[in-house]
């Protein structure tokens, strides 16, 4: 009787766990395409596609800014001062250790592509500004450095360098 | 609770309706006969104001979506077609948008009431919670709503909220392109908020309802703090509390019309005359005045994490006022040092107010850091101690006996 | 409450201290405050002065700055600078507008009351490619969208004193602000001196001098005429339905005060059996 009765429940159970979890699959299943269709749709990905800037024009001292994705891209070339400056640096004191070198192409020094974005919430630095000689965040004041590293300021991190390469000497293609 | 009178329509149409859906007594018992305690004050009238307020932004919100294009190209001229060329387009306009700071000067000043006189306490702490949700609501919505007209404080207001997000370890960057619809702020991102913008009010327009049903199982708090014994300590809400409702509603809707009409733009920045270009960021960005103490404490705070953490946690933290607060007495009235306390935390947060607008720079955000320093205090270290410690003064019998009192 | 007193003392003392460095801090000088017959709650345009800055602008400003939100039969509309609507079509005949005709193909027609201020430059990148790399600002809500700080207590007082003038009285300071640069100031190429911009470097040059152009009311053709006058068009131009709003708010008014002195007696007859 009791081994009957208990061998029932176990099979109604199943069936009632079973029923449940394939319904919780078809529930999570309808989510998928409602919180998908938020994401960057195809054309705004197609847009995002890499970008060829000639550098020739852009004299020593001078930053420029180009559009790739929407975001804003800071090409700077820096003076021997500046270089300097982005190399006596103990890097082990900076709130993000990065070397100028990691933050450059080998060979191309005088040239610093990063993402002209604020790291703290998104504004747009505005160059030679701050103490510092780099960047200056107009929004919270954040300061960066003449290689785009955060020095003072809310920013948590350095600015954010682009996938970029030298096509050749005065070109990159960043993307 | 028990009303001062019940429904008995006398019609038979109405009778044959009450019996398959009593909606006549609900309201009855909801607006009509509902006990209010007959010592309640002017503040007490702001409920009624919100309610209002919530269907003044519903209605002109409706008819300015009948105008109103949502593409990042149009977006701002569109609005200025309305301030143009709309018939009675620049009074929808200026009233929906002087309506929104109106809304909160109001919630600000219903939560301070709440506050002052503990409304928060047992019963009525789901009735709180509630007030708490209907509040975060109403600040999505507001800043939702900023974004529509496409100027600069529009586009880089929402481009900094939205950056709260990227401050979530690990995901953080995923959660913001998601919620962007794309690698910056653009038109998906507008068209999405427009769409939530309509959506919110009618979710708080719920979470409104539950708020009144809350409120009506509890019964409302009154100046005394002390709850009701017989009916001589209540008055039937109509036509007691409406029309004492609706005289204060007049008042403040001189304040709102002197906004609306004299000063419309005094509330709102004017780089938001300017339209949105994602190429420069103001020099001085400010949220709406409304937003400014939380804003003080995310720049207060120098890490980008804790920053946001601590501006999220200083508005959940009123939902777990009910506990922190450890008094057994709720009026002020009766609590001599809660009272000074009250004041000072009043100060404190109209001191992060004006922080807020200020840059975030040397002395400021020394203050700053005081007054988030204390502004926690004040829930975590001074509520809890007080009712330990405070000697309150002796309450009265009855709300008949503290109206009395008085006189 | 005297609690009450004293946060409202700590607030004003606060507030007090940290303006003067704030303002010190911007690096903007105030602009000298105006007379402007459209200020206070009655204020209203002057049609003369509207025509005058309409002059300026058309003359002077139009050759850089656009004005593309507003059109043409807008001169004709009440509470603007009153033109007649025959004064307006002639106007609109002036202008080139680009259009397409039957076949498709760009044509330039003539202006119509019903069209909008057509750009001197045909997009914002040519604009700004024209002038230096900044794109002179449109005009439409130009007088709305420049203000500079107040300042405490200022900025209580004007919500009772409905002072919102910031925009005109910035622009006309800004157009009588150009100075030599003083000894030592270094000025970035292209750069202008102005002691009322932001920095002081603006990138406009001096747009207009005395006498530059011909007022048929008799007015002084002054640069401070001009300034004003130009200044109280932009206002218009950004906030074309003031007059009627400012009508509109005091019949509320009015209503509002009967309707809450009504409601005040009935609350009290209400609530005079209760206590």
């Amino acid at each position: 009787m009791t081994t009957v009765s208990s061998a029932e429940h176990t099979r109604r159970d199943f069936l009632y766990v079973a029923t449940g979890a394939v319904a919780a699959v078809g529930g999570a299943a309808v989510l998928v395409p409602l919180i998908a269709q938020m994401n960057p749709d195809a054309s705004t990905i197609a847009a995002g596609a890499p970008i060829d800037v000639d550098l020739a024009p852009v004299g020593e001292g001078q930053v420029i800014k180009v559009f790739w994705r929407s975001k804003p891209i800071f090409i700077s070339h820096r003076t021997k001062k500046e270089i300097d400056e982005a190399k006596n640096v103990d890097v082990a004191t900076l709130p993000d250790p990065q070397t100028d070198a990691q933050r450059t192409k080998e060979g191309h020094e005088p040239w610093l592509v990063v993402i002209g974005i604020c790291t703290h919430l998104g504004c747009i630095p505005l160059a030679h500004q701050g103490e510092y000689g780099g960047y200056f965040c107009p929004c919270h004041g954040s300061v960066y450095d003449t290689a785009g590293r955060i020095r003072k300021g809310p920013a948590p991190k350095n600015l954010e360098l682009p996938p970029y390469s030298f096509v050749s000497d005065t070109r990159i293609r960043i993307g | 609770m028990s009303g001062h009178s019940t429904y008995q329509p006398q019609n038979g149409f109405l009778q044959w309706i009450e019996k398959r859906l009593p909606i006549g007594g609900l309201i009855h018992s909801s607006f009509i006969a509902y006990p209010t305690p007959k010592n309640l004050n002017y503040w007490w009238t702001f409920g009624g104001i919100l309610s209002f307020m919530l269907g003044v932004q519903i209605i002109t919100g409706i008819v300015l979506a009948m105008h109103y294009t949502p593409h990042v190209d149009l977006a701002f001229n569109s609005v200025e077609t309305i301030m143009r060329d709309v018939n009675y387009g620049w009074l929808l306009r200026y009233v929906h948008s002087n309506g929104a700071s109106m809304f909160f000067i109001a919630v600000y000043i219903h939560i301070f009431r709440g506050m002052y006189y503990g409304s928060y306490k047992e019963p009525r702490e789901v009735l709180w919670i509630l007030g708490v949700i209907i509040y975060l609501l109403m600040m999505a919505t507001g800043f939702l709503g900023y974004t529509l007209p496409w100027g600069q404080m529009s586009f880089w207001g929402a481009t900094v909220i939205t950056n709260f997000f990227s401050a979530i370890p690990g995901v953080g960057e995923t959660v913001v392109t998601w919620l962007w619809g794309g690698y910056a702020v653009g038109n998906p991102t507008l068209n999405r908020f427009y769409s939530l913008h309509y959506l919110l009010p009618f979710v708080i327009a719920g979470v409104v309802v539950l708020h009144v049903w809350a409120l009506h199982v509890v019964g409302q708090n009154n100046p005394a703090g002390i709850e009701p014994k017989s009916d001589k300590d209540t008055v039937p809400f109509t036509p007691y509390a409406t029309v004492k409702d609706g005289f204060f509603i007049v008042v403040f809707c001189m304040m709102y019309a002197w906004f609306v009409f004299y000063t419309p733009n005094f509330l709102g920045h004017a780089d938001n005359y300017i339209a949105a270009n994602p190429a420069v960021t103001p020099a001085h960005i400010v949220p709406e005045w409304y937003y400014l103490p939380f804003y003080a404490i995310l720049r207060a705070i120098p890490d980008k994490l804790l920053g946001v953490l601590a501006m999220f946690g200083s508005i959940a933290i009123l939902a777990f006022l009910p506990w922190l607060d450890t008094s057994k007495v709720r009026s002020a009235r009766y609590r001599p040092l809660y009272r000074q306390f009250f004041w000072l935390f009043v100060a404190v947060c109209i001191g992060l107010g004006w922080l807020g607008s200020k840059p975030a720079e040397g002395i400021y955000t020394l203050i700053a850091r005081i007054l988030t320093f204390y502004y926690f205090a004040h829930f975590i270290i001074v509520l809890p101690l007080l009712g330990i410690f405070e000697k309150s003064k002796p309450l009265p019998n009855s709300i008949s006996e503290s109206v009395l009192a008085k006189a | 409450m005297i609690m009450h007193r004293t946060f409202i003392a700590l607030a004003l003392a606060a507030s007090l201290g940290a303006t003067g460095a704030a303002l010190a801090a911007e690096g903007q000088v105030q602009p000298p405050p105006q007379k402007w017959s459209f200020s206070g709650p009655f204020g209203k345009f002057d049609e003369a002065q509207l025509q005058r800055g309409f002059k300026v602008y058309k003359e002077v400003c139009a050759s850089c700055h656009s004005m593309s939100l507003v059109s043409f039969r807008n001169l004709a509309e009440a509470g603007g600078p009153g033109f007649s609507v025959k004064q307006v079509e002639a106007l609109a005949a002036e202008y080139k507008i680009k259009d397409l005709d039957d076949k498709g193909e760009a044509i330039e027609r003539d202006g119509r009351p019903a069209d909008k201020f057509p750009a001197p430059f045909a997009n914002a990148k040519a604009a700004a490619a024209a002038n230096g790399g900044v794109a002179p600002p449109d005009f439409s809500t130009l007088a709305k969208a420049r203000t500079y700080e107040r300042g405490f207590p200022w900025w209580i007082i004007d919500i009772f004193s409905q002072f919102q003038e910031q925009g005109p009285d910035y622009i006309h300071a800004l157009l009588v602000g150009y100075e030599d640069a003083p000894q030592g100031f270094t000025m970035p190429p292209g750069g202008h001196y102005n002691k009322y911009f932001p920095g002081h470097v603006i990138a406009m040059p001096k747009p207009i001098t005395e006498g530059q152009v011909t007022y048929d009311d008799g007015a002084p053709q002054t640069l401070e005429q001009y300034s004003h006058d130009v200044a109280a068009f932009m206002a218009w131009a950004a906030e074309p339905h003031m007059v009627a709003r400012k009508r509109l708010g005091f019949q509320v008014m009015i209503f509002l005060l009967v309707l809450s002195g009504l409601l005040y007696f009935t609350k009290k007859k209400v609530w005079s059996a209760v206590h």
